[in-house]
C-alpha cells in the first residue's frame, strides 16, 4: 500500500513553482485560479455599483458624469454576467467535478488550462477599456442601432472581447460534457450522479448551444462597426431586433446557465446540513435538465415591449410560465429535505436559508414578467432591476457565498471563523434586501433603469437613499467575509477530511486532496457514496490489494455513459506550457484587431497555426513521462 | 400604479391579483422553511440514507398547484392584452411622436400641427399614438396611462392613451439611448374636448410675427445666429429639422425634454449653457451680448 502510495506521489508529483505556475493541468489548481479571478472581478464589479449607488443617491447627483455611469453600469452588468458569475461556477466546476465523481482530472486537461488562460486574457482585454477610459457604454445588452452607429472603440471592446471569451466559455462546457459522462468512478450510474454535476450538465448543454448565437451577434455587430455591413440597418434590408433576438436566444439560457450551477450547490448542501438524503433525487434532476432545456423557448419574454404580434408573445408567455415549474419542483424538495432532516445551521447553510427566501422572491416577480401587460408596463424599469437583482445575486451570489464556506475547508484545509461567518451573513442578507427591495417600488412609481440621474419631487428620493444606504451594508458584509475567508487559509483550525459529515466523494480524501485525488478510484453503490462507511472501507481495502490504484502514470478510469461500467484506463497528459502560449496567441490577434493593426492581427494568426502546431506535435517526451 | 386610463386599471388589477397570490405563495414557502429549521428532532445514524417522505408533496407543491395557478394567470393575461392593447379601429385622433436623441418631436397629421415634449390629448377619447425613432431605440412610457412602447428606427409602433380625467401626466424614455437618456422625458396633458381642439388649431397656425421692435430684434438675433440650423419656426426662415420646434415654444410647460421649467430664467440659462445643463446634448452653447439675449428671449416668450 505504502509503495503504491509512493510511486503515486512520485508519478503525479509538481515539477518547479515556476512551471507549475505556467503549464499545470491540474483541474484543482485551475479551478482555484477560476475561483480567484472571478472573485476580483466580482469586487469591481461591486464597486463599480457602489458608485452608480452614490451617485443616485440623491436627485440630480454630479458625482458621476452621464458618459462615466454610462461606462460604469455597462462595466458592472459586463462583469458580473461575463467575468464573474459563468467563471467562478466554472471554478466550482472544475473544482469539483472530478473529486465528486471520483475521477482524476477533466476528460480534457490541457483545453482545462487553455480555458482558463483565455478567461483571464479576455478579461484583462475587456478591463483594459476601462484603463483607458473607453469602457463599453450601451449596457451588458448592447442594443444596436445605439451600438453599432457610436464611434470609437469602447464598443469594440464589447464585441471583440465577448467572441474572445466565448472561446474560454465554450471549451469548459464541452470538457463538462465528456468528463461527466466518460469518467465517473465505477458503479456511478446515471441516478447517482451528485446533483451539482447534474448541474453542471444541464449548464454545459446550455452554453454549447447559447454562446454561439452570442458570438454571431458580436461578430455581425463587428462586421457592422469596422467593415461597413448592414446587418441592423432597416434602410438595407436589415433589422435592429435581430440584434435582440440573436442576443436574447443567448441571453435567456444564460439566466439558467448561471442559475443551475448555483442550485447545484444548493442541492448539494442542503441534504448535508439536513442530514439526510435528498428527497425526491429523480424529480431535481430532471427539472435540472428541463429548465435548461424550457431556457431556450422563452427569449422572447425580454422583448415583449418592441412591438411583436400578439399571437407570438403569448406562445413565449405560456412557455416563461412553464419554467416555474422545475424551479417549484427544486424548491419544495429542498425544504421536504429539511423538513424531514436535522437542521444544523451553520454559516454555509444560513446562506442556503437565505437563498430559498430571496430567491422565492424574485421567482415570483419573475413569473409576473410572463403576465404580458404587467411586462410592458415594468419592464426597463426599476421593477427588472429588482427582479434580475433576486433572481441572480439571490439565486447565485447566495449559493456561491455558500459554496465558498463549504468546500473551503476541502479546498485550504482550514476552517473559517464560525462567529464572522454568521455575522458576515447577516450583513449580507440585511444589506441585499435593503438595497433591492426598494427598487420594486420606485419601479412600479415609474423609475426607468439606466438612468443616471432623476428629478426630484417624484416620490423616488427615499427608497434611492434607502437603496444606497443597502448598498453600503451589502459591501461591508462582502468585505467581512473577505478578510474571513484570508484570515482562514493562513490562521484557521486544521478542518480534517470530512467536517461537515457530507455525502459525496470529495469528502473522502484528504483535505486539501492529494494532486491524484484518490489513492484508488472509488466504486461507488448509491448516490451517497460518502455516507456508505462499508463501501468507502472497501475502497481501503482495494488499496491494500492494489486494485485501481493506477500507478504507472497519470492515469484514471474511462466508464460507460449511463451504468459507469469500468471500459478503459486513461493515461491523462501532463503539464504543458502550449495552452498558455495558445492564450497569448490569440490575445495578439485580438488586440491586432481592437487597435486595426492588421499586421499585429496576422502575427497573431501565425502564432495561433504555431501554437497549436506546437500543442498537437507528437513530443517524445511526454511519452517518457507515461512510460 | 395610479391608473389614469382603462389600460393602467387593467394592469393594475393584475398586479394587485399577482401581489396577493404572491404574498401568500412566499407565507407558505416561509412557513415551511421555518417549520423544518425549528423542529428540532434526532434522526439516528442508519435513516438518513433513506429519502425522507416527500416526493408526493413535491409533486403536488412543485407540480400540480403551480400548474393550476400558472394556468388561471394565463387565462388572465390573455384576457388583458385587448384590454392593454385596444384594436386600432377604435381610435379617433392620430399622434406621431418621433424619439430622437433626447427628446420627442409631437405631429398631428390631422391638421399638421408640430411641437415637442408634449402631447395633447382628450379625455376620454381613444389616441392612436404612432411612434418611431430617427436615431437609436427609445421607448415611450407614460406610466400613468399605458404600458410602454418601443420606438425603433424604421418601423412603427402603436400605443393607445386614452385618459379618464384631465391631468398632466409625465412620461420618461425607457430604453437606455446613450449620454442624455435621464433627461428625455415628456408630458401628456389631457384636457377638456373644446379646449384640446382650441389647442391644437393653434398648434397649427404659424408663429405670431413680431408685435414690436425688441421682439423684431429678438427674431433677426435668431434668424441670424446658429439657432435656425437645427430649430423651426413655422412662419419664417428658421427650418431646421434637427432640433424641437420652437414655434410655440412659449405655450409649453418645459424645456429640453421635461428637464428644466419653462420660465425665462431657466430658458435663458438654457440658451447660454446647455452643456451644463444636460451634458453631451446636441445644443451648442450660444455667445449674445446681454441685449441680444434680453431680445432673443423677449421674442421666444412671445411666441404663444
Amino acid at each position: 500500500m505504502v509503495a503504491n502510495i509512493e510511486r503515486l506521489e512520485r508519478n503525479w508529483a509538481e515539477p518547479g513553482r515556476l512551471v507549475t505556475a505556467i503549464a499545470t493541468v491540474d483541474h484543482k489548481k485551475i479551478g482555484v485560479r477560476y475561483l480567484v479571478t472571478a472573485s476580483v472581478f466580482f469586487v469591481l464589479a461591486g464597486l463599480e455599483a457602489v458608485a452608480l449607488r452614490a451617485q443616485l443617491a440623491t436627485p440630480n447627483e454630479r458625482l458621476l458624469s452621464p458618459e462615466a455611469y454610462d461606462q460604469l453600469f455597462s462595466m458592472h452588468g459586463i462583469t458580473m454576467i461575463f467575468l464573474f458569475v459563468t467563471p467562478m461556477l466554472s471554478g466550482f466546476g472544475n473544482y469539483l467535478v472530478p473529486l465528486q465523481i471520483g475521477s482524476r482530472d477533466m476528460a480534457f486537461p490541457r483545453l482545462n488550462a487553455f480555458g482558463y488562460w483565455v478567461f483571464l486574457a479576455s478579461g484583462l482585454f475587456i478591463y483594459s477599456s476601462l484603463v483607458l477610459g473607453r469602457a463599453p457604454d450601451a449596457g451588458w445588452f448592447n442594443y444596436v442601432p445605439l451600438s453599432s452607429g457610436s464611434h470609437g472603440v469602447n464598443i469594440d471592446f464589447y464585441g471583440l472581447g465577448l467572441i474572445f471569451l466565448g472561446i474560454s466559455t465554450t471549451a469548459g462546457a464541452i470538457n463538462f460534457i465528456v468528463t461527466i459522462f466518460r469518467m465517473r468512478a465505477p458503479g456511478m450510474s446515471l441516478n447517482r450522479i451528485p446533483l451539482f454535476c447534474w448541474a453542471v450538465l444541464a449548464t454545459s448543454f446550455s452554453i454549447v448551444f447559447a454562446i454561439p448565437s452570442l458570438s454571431a451577434d458580436c461578430l455581425l455587430l463587428e462586421l457592422s462597426r469596422k467593415w461597413g455591413y448592414h446587418f441592423f440597418d432597416k434602410a438595407t434590408g436589415g433589422d435592429p431586433l435581430l440584434w435582440q433576438h440573436l442576443f436574447w436566444i443567448f441571453g435567456h439560457p444564460d439566466v439558467y446557465i448561471i442559475f443551475l450551477p448555483a442550485v447545484g450547490i444548493v442541492s448539494s448542501i442542503v441534504p448535508v446540513f439536513s442530514q439526510r438524503r435528498m428527497v425526491a433525487y429523480n424529480l431535481v434532476a430532471l427539472a435540472t435538465m428541463a429548465t435548461g432545456f424550457l431556457g431556450f423557448g422563452v427569449w422572447v419574454h425580454h422583448m415583449f415591449a418592441v412591438g411583436l404580434p400578439q399571437v407570438t408573445m403569448t406562445f413565449f408567455a405560456a412557455a416563461s410560465m412553464a419554467i416555474a415549474i422545475p424551479s417549484g419542483i427544486q424548491i419544495f424538495a429542498w425544504i421536504a429535505t429539511i423538513i424531514g432532516g436535522t437542521p444544523v445551521l451553520r454559516t454555509p447553510f444560513l446562506f442556503i436559508v437565505g437563498f430559498i427566501v430571496v430567491f422565492v422572491i424574485g421567482g415570483l416577480s419573475g413569473v409576473m414578467f410572463a403576465v404580458i401587460p404587467f411586462d410592458q408596463q415594468v419592464t426597463d424599469s426599476y421593477f427588472v432591476v429588482a427582479h434580475f437583482h433576486y433572481v441572480l445575486f439571490g439565486g447565485a451570489v447566495f449559493p456561491i457565498l455558500a459554496g465558498i464556506h463549504y468546500w473551503l475547508p476541502k479546498i485550504s484545509g482550514r476552517m473559517f471563523s464560525e462567529r464572522v461567518g454568521v455575522a458576515s451573513f447577516w450583513l449580507v442578507f440585511v444589506g441585499f434586501n435593503l438595497t433591492f427591495f426598494p427598487m420594486h417600488i420606485s419601479g412600479l412609481l415609474g423609475m426607468p433603469r439606466r438612468v443616471y440621474t432623476y428629478p426630484d419631487h417624484m416620490g423616488w428620493n427615499v427608497l434611492n437613499l434607502l437603496s444606497t444606504i443597502g448598498g453600503v451594508v451589502l459591501a461591508c458584509g462582502i468585505l467581512v467575509i473577505i478578510v474571513n475567508i484570508l484570515w482562514s487559509t493562513r490562521f484557521g483550525a486544521a478542518a480534517g477530511d470530512d467536517p461537515w459529515n457530507a455525502n459525496t466523494l470529495e469528502w473522502s480524501t484528504t483535505s486539501p486532496p492529494p494532486h491524484y485525488n484518490f489513492a484508488t478510484i472509488p466504486v461507488v453503490r448509491s448516490a451517497d457514496p460518502n455516507w456508505d462507511r462499508r463501501d468507502r472501507e472497501e475502497d481501503q481495502r482495494r488499496l491494500e490489494r492494489g486494485e485501481l490504484v493506477l500507478a504507472d502514470g497519470h492515469e484514471t478510469v474511462a466508464t460507460s455513459e449511463v451504468d459507469a461500467e469500468l471500459e478503459h484506463v486513461l493515461r491523462m497528459p501532463g503539464d504543458s506550457p502550449w495552452p498558455l502560449l495558445l492564450a497569448i496567441a490569440l490575445t495578439v490577434f485580438f488586440v491586432g484587431l481592437i487597435s486595426s493593426s492588421n499586421v499585429t492581427a496576422w502575427i497573431g494568426v501565425a502564432a495561433v497555426v504555431i501554437a497549436l502546431g506546437g500543442w498537437h506535435f507528437p513530443w517524445t517526451s511526454d511519452e517518457e513521462v507515461l512510460a | 400604479m395610479l391608473a389614469h386610463s382603462g389600460p393602467v386599471g387593467t394592469i393594475d388589477t393584475l398586479w394587485w391579483v399577482m401581489f396577493v397570490g404572491s404574498a401568500i405563495v412566499f407565507a407558505v414557502v416561509v412557513a415551511l422553511l421555518a417549520v423544518g429549521l425549528l423542529r428540532r428532532r434526532a434522526i439516528p445514524p442508519e435513516q438518513r440514507r433513506r429519502p425522507g417522505p416527500g416526493t408526493t408533496f413535491v409533486v403536488i407543491a412543485g407540480v400540480v398547484v403551480p400548474t393550476i395557478v400558472l394556468v388561471a394567470l394565463f387565462v388572465l393575461t390573455v384576457d388583458a392584452l385587448p384590454k392593454t392593447s385596444p384594436a386600432l379601429g377604435t381610435t379617433r385622433l392620430a399622434v406621431d411622436v418621433v424619439g430622437r436623441e433626447w427628446f420627442w418631436d409631437v405631429s398631428y397629421p390631422s391638421n399638421g400641427a408640430r411641437t415637442a415634449n408634449e402631447i395633447h390629448i382628450p379625455v376620454g377619447v381613444p389616441v392612436d399614438i404612432r411612434v418611431t425613432s430617427a436615431d437609436v431605440i427609445h421607448s415611450l412610457w407614460v406610466p400613468e396611462l399605458n404600458r410602454k412602447i418601443d420606438v425603433i428606427p424604421g418601423q412603427t409602433n402603436h400605443v393607445v392613451f386614452d385618459a379618464r380625467s384631465r391631468g398632466v401626466f409625465r412620461g420618461q424614455c425607457a430604453e437606455f439611448c446613450g449620454l442624455q437618456h435621464a433627461h428625455m422625458a415628456l408630458y401628456v396633458v389631457a384636457e377638456p374636448k373644446a379646449k384640446f381642439d382650441e389647442w391644437l388649431a393653434r398648434m397649427a397656425a404659424p408663429a405670431p410675427p413680431p408685435a414690436n421692435a425688441d421682439l423684431e430684434r429678438g427674431q433677426q438675433v435668431l434668424l441670424s445666429s446658429a439657432c435656425e440650423y437645427c430649430h423651426r419656426i413655422a412662419g419664417t426662415n428658421a427650418t431646421g429639422t434637427i432640433g424641437p420646434d420652437l414655434t410655440h415654444l412659449a405655450s409649453r410647460l418645459s424645456l429640453a425634454a421635461a428637464t428644466i421649467p419653462n420660465t425665462r430664467g431657466y430658458l435663458a440659462g438654457w440658451i447660454l449653457d446647455p452643456q451644463h445643463i444636460k451634458p453631451g446634448n446636441r445644443m451648442p452653447a450660444t455667445n449674445l451680448s446681454g441685449p441680444e439675449l434680453q431680445s432673443l428671449l423677449d421674442y421666444l416668450e412671445s411666441l404663444h
